[in-house]
């Protein structure tokens, strides 16, 4: 395996409330190559922090320290504010969970998507046009001319996330953190983005963190898998191994889950005094 | 002897009703008295109190009693604030007129902010045709000035501090009823109203018992922080001779007293006028500190 | 006698139609769900049950008897709702105990000490939650109050809006026990709205599948064994919630 794409070494984020400092991420290492990492835990085990860690987005007043964070071989950390606002977007995007809240209102989907590529390089008027409808296109827009005219409010959800989508790769990042990508949509249109996502990540070989709460979404999406609970990593396993997970929690959590073919009476719950030693 | 302990407090199982709302005003105090501002503020109303509650005790002299051979003096160890044209001593009618402030804003807040709170809260929370004739006639006593509204009150009713503090009342209502009212409007639709109107209670339950517990945080904020206004308020309308009548120590009417010495002596005026806005201050930072405490999503956090 | 009854049900929110021509009954004791996605309609009928929507025309009735377009006290006594968004439906200044005294204040009903002490055992609440506020609760703990909050009143018919897609799965699993139990124990009658089909597997009888305001097609729950379901909007929301037919 080639130098990874994203080396973390023991991550800490953490926030002060009346009773002291809390950690919400306590000593998180990981590697990541060009593949597919999938980090998975329930509110609040640190999961949506780590990804705004890697990403700076952390604001005052937590706090985040980590022996290393590296990408492409530059420490994230001791990056100036000006180069750390280059390299977000252009090299690592991030896909938030409801495209409600992260378009503006104001401006058509075309032009917002405009101003996410000039943001970073200064292409002409045409090629930033035909930039634009070709990832609308692959962002499986059917009418790329008629919906870069269109505003926010005009699209659905799941048309709302694949321009979301279009304006985060169209830098063409090297790196895609998705923070719960599909939770606001309906079913039918999460394994479309997801598929759309995936397709992308492929294509252009890129790395890709999906962080979710659900398990088997993330087994089917990602080659590895981290599970987090009260921000440490309880089990970290290929995807493709997750039915003969170790650890009790992430077995409790797999078999919280309602099967389609359900037939037990009661859903098993988590025994949390089990591992959590402290 | 149990409440006397921080625990007790803070106890994260609170085991009565007593014990939990003790609780949450235990906490709230000490946010406010973490905030430096609020705490000045506290301290200025807390002056404002006892001065106005132990004026007979601390005023070195009469606020009435003239002595006309010691007319228009300067400050002194006798007289720490001089004396005004009548001979009185101007530290005694300051201090005697923190009871008139206090008794004004007080009567103020009692009458107009749950005038305002209720006619608000009905308005948001009926809507339709209720909202449209309750916000008409907020409407029509916003768009006159304060003041001017104020003195054509007083000009009805007579001059006299009764009056004076009925006319303020009534121009303060509305800003307060607009409050509720966006309040309302934006918690209205909740499911937690939506739960309480399926258990079958009725709309003066909801609006009495959740609605409005709800707006009085805010509230609370915006009344503190218009003391300071209706002071002033109080003031010009004393000023121009249709507030407190003499003899009465009001700080605004000795402040219009004062002006026509205002060259030579320049204390006349200017003591009463440290007081208000010494007093004006005190409920601003009171009030900002109360904000940040009651509702830290507008507090001005940087 | 059923328990919920709806006959040519017609929702409008001022000239839009959003739910058209829904007719189902669900007999006493049975647990019924509405599944469908956003925007399908399915929660605005629950609402217009409960009289929290009222431009409805058609019929509704309620064990027997038919409904108001308003909540109303002797309607209060028989059906109850539980809320989607646990943060949302418990009043943010009032103490677990204010919250379940209410409902016996309304109704005038006494001994309201013992009969809160013993719903917060009847939902698994331990009595040191009794008088904390909603921001000392967890999202499950909160979730376990509205369902204490609506049993309040002893309801024979439940209408239940999602009650857990915005807890984690650890937690719902527990909310879902909960509300399996629950029903067991009191005879209760469910109507739940999901977008959940595994969900409905395990704590329905039957569903009602609704597309863009319609009721598409009512199937047993053991449809969701081998995705027998004769609607293809059905077979297409089967196979995008990960069911594989006949396996």
């Amino acid at each position: 395996m080639s130098a990874p794409l994203l080396s973390v070494e023991d991550l800490r984020v953490s926030f002060p409330t009346p009773a002291g400092r809390v950690e919400v991420v306590r000593g998180l290492s990981f590697d990541l190559g060009r593949e597919r990492l999938g980090i998975v835990g329930e509110s609040g085990s640190g999961k949506s922090m780590t990804g705004r860690a890697i990403l700076r987005l952390v604001r005052a007043p937590g706090q985040v320290t980590a022996k290393r964070m590296e990408f492409e071989g530059i420490e994230i950390q001791s990056l100036s504010e000006r180069r750390m606002h280059d390299l977000r977007g252009a090299r690592i995007s991030m896909i938030m969970q409801d495209p409600k809240f992260s378009l503006n209102p104001v401006m058509t989907v075309g032009r917002q998507i405009a101003e996410a590529l000039q943001a970073h390089e200064r292409p002409g008027r045409r090629a930033t046009r035909a930039r634009v409808l070709e990832m609308l296109d692959a962002v499986r827009i059917n009418e790329p001319e008629r919906v870069a005219k269109m505003y926010p409010h005009e699209i659905s959800g799941g048309m709302g996330q694949r321009v979301m989508i279009a304006m985060m790769l169209i830098p063409r990042p090297s790196l895609l953190i998705a923070d719960e990508p599909t939770s606001a949509l309906d079913v039918s249109v999460q394994a479309q983005v997801l598929d759309l996502i995936d397709e992308l990540v492929r294509d252009h070989g890129m790395g890709l963190i999906l962080i979710s709460h659900d398990l088997n979404l993330v087994s089917r999406y990602c080659d590895r898998i981290m599970v987090m609970n009260a921000g440490r990593v309880v089990e970290s396993c290929a995807a493709a191994d997750l039915h003969r997970a170790q650890h009790p929690y992430t077995r409790g959590l797999l078999a919280a889950v309602p099967r389609m073919h359900e037939t037990r009476g009661t859903l098993p719950v988590l025994d949390r005094s089990d591992w959590s030693g402290t | 002897m149990q409440m006397l302990r921080r625990d007790w407090y803070l106890d994260d199982a609170p085991a009565s009703r007593l014990q939990a709302n003790a609780g949450r005003f235990y906490r709230a105090g000490g946010l406010l008295l973490r905030n430096p501002l609020a705490v000045v503020g506290g301290a200025i109303i807390l002056l404002l109190v006892l001065t106005a509650a132990l004026a007979p005790w601390i005023a070195p002299y009469s606020a009435v009693g003239q002595d006309l051979s010691a007319r228009l003096l300067p400050p002194s160890a006798q007289h720490w604030m001089g004396t005004d044209e009548l001979g009185r001593d101007i530290l005694s009618r300051v201090i005697y007129g923190a009871r008139i402030t206090l008794m004004i804003v007080a009567l103020v807040a009692v009458i107009s902010a749950p005038l305002g709170l209720i006619i608000g809260a009905v308005s948001g929370y009926f809507g339709g045709w209720v909202d449209k004739v309750l916000m008409g006639v907020t409407d029509v006593f916003l768009s006159m000035p304060k003041l001017i509204l104020a003195l054509a009150f007083v000009a009805a009713l007579g001059p006299g501090i009764e009056n004076a503090i009925i006319a303020i009342a009534i121009t303060a209502w509305p800003a307060y009823a607009r409050i509720a009212r966006a309040e309302t409007l934006t918690f209205c639709q909740s499911d937690f109203i939506g739960a309480t109107r399926l258990l079958g209670a009725s709309h003066g339950r909801i609006i009495l018992r959740h609605v409005l517990p709800l707006c009085t945080s805010s509230m609370i904020v915006r009344v503190t922080l218009d003391m300071a206004g209706i002071i002033l308020t109080a003031a010009g309308l004393g000023f121009l001779g249709l507030g407190a009548q003499p003899p009465l120590p009001e700080w605004g009417a000795m402040i219009s007293r004062g002006r026509v010495f205002i060259l030579d002596q320049w204390w006349v005026a200017t003591m009463p006028g440290f007081a208000i806005i010494l007093v004006s201050l005190g409920f601003c930072f009171l009030g900002d500190g109360l904000r940040d405490v009651l509702d830290p999503k507008q507090g001005g956090k940087s | 006698m059923s328990a919920i009854s709806l006959q040519g049900l017609d929702i409008s929110y001022g000239s839009a139609k959003v739910v058209e021509g829904v007719s189902f009954d669900v007999a006493e004791g049975e647990s019924f769900a509405l599944v469908g996605e956003s925007g399908s309609g399915k929660s605005t009928v629950l609402k217009a049950i409960a009289g929290l929507a009222p431009g409805w025309t058609g019929e509704i009735s309620v064990l027997g008897q038919p409904r108001g377009h308003r909540p109303g006290r002797g309607f209060a006594r028989r059906c109850q709702m539980v809320f989607q968004d646990p943060y949302g439906s418990l009043h943010p200044r009032k103490t677990v105990d204010t919250v379940l005294s209410e409902p016996l204040q309304v109704h005038g009903l006494g001994s309201r000490d013992a009969r809160v002490e013993e719903m917060l055992r009847a939902v698994g609440l331990d009595r040191r939650f009794r008088f904390r506020y909603p921001h000392q609760l967890s999202g499950g703990q909160r979730q376990r109050v509205a369902i204490a909050r609506a049993l309040m009143l002893e309801p024979k018919v439940m209408l239940l809006d999602e009650p857990t897609s915005a807890l984690d799965v650890s937690v719902q699993a527990e909310i879902l026990n909960l509300l399996k139990r629950l029903r067991a124990e009191q005879g209760l009658t469910y109507l739940m709205v999901t977008h959940n089909l595994p969900v409905v597997g395990f704590m329905c009888d039957r569903m009602a599948v609704m597309n863009r305001g319609r009721v598409v097609e009512i199937a047993p729950a053991t449809a969701l064994h081998d995705g027998s379901f004769a609607d293809p909007y059905s077979r297409a929301l089967y196979a995008a919630s990960g069911g594989t037919a006949h396996d």
